[in-house]
């Protein structure tokens, strides 16, 4: 059966042999290539916007680059701009893999804390909370993941470490004491750390995931969790099968964005890290820096030779770890969410 | 109370509140220090406690006089009115004064953008800004990357103090540079050492360990004070591996907590009982920190406050031309304050634009003189009289078009 006339705008019928086109039609169509186009436009510019930053990034860099050699950045682990002689080549005092391991050590202490503390806190939203109590819990998360990061970092140095620095000190006392893994928790603790830096991304991503989260388990349809209560499951069975399986790819998402909060964090971890940049300090109560707070901090005054292009070349290194620890924390994600 | 009242005696700092007004939002995104530190101007209480120093120091007892300079360059006309500087935000809370009194007093209207040291040599090496401003001078490897020579004018002198925290231990510890040295390096890790006892066999000194706190940012405050220990202490320069590597704006801390700014080295002394770090003077008497009494050439133990701050540049006379001089532990002077740098406006020697060249003569010339009297009530340290004539001279150097500016 051909398409009524008026069909509403279907492309297929649009051929240019129809002589009988209506103004109407035509209008439309001139609106498809304008919508169409704008669109495109829009996909296009983020495309450039990236690649248009990786290249800005390398050529920023290529100096340092060229001089140190690519690798060398990330085979180092002292960075001291004071040392940088233009004549020598080697070693390179611009090594970054202590940023890396700060980086990734904040966000694992966070992810860890936030990710059981966010499953929580949303099923109690959803599922476990009286209904009174669900709207205001659930403002409450909202307001919290709109939260400035500089605010969490001023209440992390004036709140937060006067609060952890009795545990701490308890924990540097007796686990730090401990043979082997006393390196790991050993003192003594000055408040800012690699372990506050986790904790108070652990509170900042945490808002961000319960949010996600409550969302995706409300959409679970009603129906089917009565179908697993009427089958005779227990609250917990019917979240297992009715709410679980629904949401993983929400769960995976949430993480994610809560990753990257994490990893990309600036300022907040940089006035709660301790920003000691020389080299990796082994336990997690002692200082650090991570990549995004060492570009933070030095790139105001970056004067040493090689300096500037060696931030960034950071900035750089940033974007690739960044990207990679997405495309495994995906995978690894994708295949543990199968509970 | 506000940033700029003279705070002679004072209590260790446990003042989160204090920090919280003195803009840890606005400093972390590059500035506006004294914006947020007028906002709020009442004062949690306290603040005039007066303890007994360990060493009570006459020197920096009762107001210091305005050094009352006349000698300023003749008004040119014809300028305009408006100029834009960047720099350093050692003076930025200095230069906002300044820069509203001028504007009243003088209808021009001076932009200073505070955005480090680093970044004022480098927007006046691409000519985006009337003047620049620097806690270190420019080096003749910056001035080759300039579009032509730079006249550079030291408008403040600036002293660093060592401040710590100690409970029961209140102001005027006694530290030479070796053992502040030995401290920074990572070699004394405790209060109780012997050789910190030996400096203050007056004090009981608490058992704990030394939380050392640097800055995390370049900063003309960490040249200055590396510059001293480089110059007294044999044991920092060879931790750190030659007097080259020991002194500058980024040093490779060997030891140590790094708070970004002033406020951010402030806050991390504050908050850890037995830490160490040091701080501007304008910054660390706003804040209440209890500081150092510092050992200078004469070998006298000295209070860092304006008065010992100007006398560090006594009995320095052989200044070379381009007024490029490092003033930092010179001075022989028993109550010269040691830890006492300069800080530089940089301007091109060959202006182009008649009416920015006058505007910019007339407001140097208006710093040298009249804001050097209002630098002593903010905690900045106004120039020596032999320097000041010497900066004044300076001015003249500025031509257009090949002629003088100001003759």
């Amino acid at each position: 059966m051909p398409p009524p006339a008026d069909a509403g705008g279907g492309i297929a019928v649009m051929r240019p042999g129809v002589s009988r086109v209506s103004l109407r039609r035509q209008r439309r169509r001139w609106g498809d290539t304008v919508f169409g186009s704008a669109v495109a436009l829009t996909g296009g510019l983020v495309l450039v916007v990236i690649v248009g930053m990786v290249v800005f990034l390398v050529l920023q860099g290529l100096p340092a680059m060229q001089h140190y050699g690519f690798f060398s950045f990330i085979t180092a682990g002292r960075w001291a701009p004071s040392e940088a002689d233009p004549t020598l080549t080697h070693p390179n005092p611009y090594g970054i893999l202590q940023f890396m391991y700060g980086m990734l050590i904040t966000s694992l202490i966070g992810m860890i804390i936030a990710v059981p503390l966010a499953i929580g806190a949303a099923l109690v939203i959803t599922e476990i909370a009286p209904r009174r109590l669900q709207r205001p819990l659930s403002s409450l998360v909202d307001l919290l993941a709109a939260v400035p990061s500089v605010v969490y970092g001023f209440w992390g140095i004036f709140a937060l470490i006067p609060a952890i620095r009795p545990i701490v000190d308890f924990l540097t006392s007796t686990l730090g004491t401990v043979p082997v893994i006393g390196v790991v928790f050993g003192g003594p603790f000055f408040g800012v750390s690699y372990f506050t830096a986790g904790l108070v991304l652990a509170i900042m991503i945490l808002p961000i995931i319960a949010a996600v989260w409550r969302e995706v388990f409300r959409s679970t349809p009603r129906n089917e969790k009565e179908a697993a209560f009427a089958l005779g499951a227990t609250r917990w069975e019917m979240i297992r099968i009715a709410v679980m399986p629904r949401a993983r790819s929400g769960i995976v998402g949430a993480s994610l964005i809560g990753l990257g909060r994490a990893l990309g964090e600036t300022i907040a971890v940089t006035m709660v890290i301790g920003n000691a940049v020389l080299h990796i300090n082994p336990s997690v109560f002692s200082q650090g820096a991570t990549m995004s707070s060492v570009i933070a901090n030095e790139f105001t005054e970056a004067t040493e030779p090689f300096h500037l292009s060696a931030l960034f070349v950071v900035g750089f290194w940033l974007l690739v770890v960044a990207l990679i620890v997405n495309v495994v924390a995906r995978t690894v994600v994708r295949r543990g969410v199968a509970l | 109370m506000s940033l700029f009242e003279h705070h002679l005696y004072t209590s260790p700092l446990k003042r989160p509140s204090r920090l919280l007004r003195a803009g840890w939002l606005t400093a972390s995104v590059g500035g506006a220090l004294l914006a947020a530190a007028c906002g709020g101007s009442s004062s949690t209480g306290g603040g005039g406690t007066t303890a007994p120093s360990a060493t009570p120091s006459s020197v920096c007892q009762g107001t210091t006089a305005p050094p009352g300079y006349t000698n300023g360059v003749s008004t040119v006309s014809g300028q305009a009115t408006s100029l834009s500087g960047a720099g350093g935000t050692f003076i930025a809370p200095m230069m906002s004064i300044w820069t509203s009194q001028y504007a009243s007093s003088n209808g021009v209207q001076v932009a200073y953008q505070s955005v480090g040291s680093g970044a004022g040599i480098a927007q006046l090496q691409a000519g985006t800004v009337d003047f620049g401003e620097s806690d270190a001078f420019m080096t003749d490897s910056d001035i080759s990357k300039a579009k032509g020579p730079v006249v550079q004018v030291p408008l403040a002198q600036a002293p660093v103090t060592v401040a710590y925290n100690l409970p029961g231990v209140t102001r005027g510890l006694h530290l030479d540079g070796d053992t502040i040295g030995k401290i920074f390096a990572g070699q004394i890790t405790s209060w109780t050492d012997p050789a910190i006892k030996s400096l203050n066999p007056n004090v009981t000194l608490p058992n704990l360990p030394i939380a050392v706190v640097h800055r995390s940012d370049g900063s003309g405050t960490t040249s200055i004070f590396t510059d001293y220990l480089t110059k007294e202490s044999p044991s920092w320069v060879s931790a750190l591996g030659g007097p080259d590597k020991s002194k500058g704006k980024t040093i490779a801390w060997p030891v140590g907590i790094g708070g970004k700014g002033n406020e951010g080295v402030s806050a991390a002394v504050g908050q850890n009982n037995g830490a160490i770090g040091y701080v501007e003077l304008a910054y660390a008497a706003s804040q209440n920190l209890t500081y150092a009494d510092v050992k200078n050439k004469a070998g006298d133990f000295v209070e860092p406050c304006v008065k010992t701050a100007a006398s560090a540049t006594v009995g320095i006379t052989s200044y070379p031309a381009d007024l490029r001089i490092d003033v930092v532990d010179q001075s022989t002077n028993t109550d010269a304050y040691p830890i006492t740098g300069l800080t530089w406006g940089l301007v091109y020697q060959n202006q182009t634009d008649k009416a920015k060249a006058a505007a910019l003569v007339n407001f140097f010339s208006w710093v040298l003189t009249k804001g050097q009297d209002m630098a002593a009530t903010a905690n900045y340290t106004p120039l020596g009289s032999d320097l000041q004539k010497l900066c004044i001279a300076q001015l003249h150097k500025l031509t257009l078009n090949g002629s003088p500016v100001a003759p």
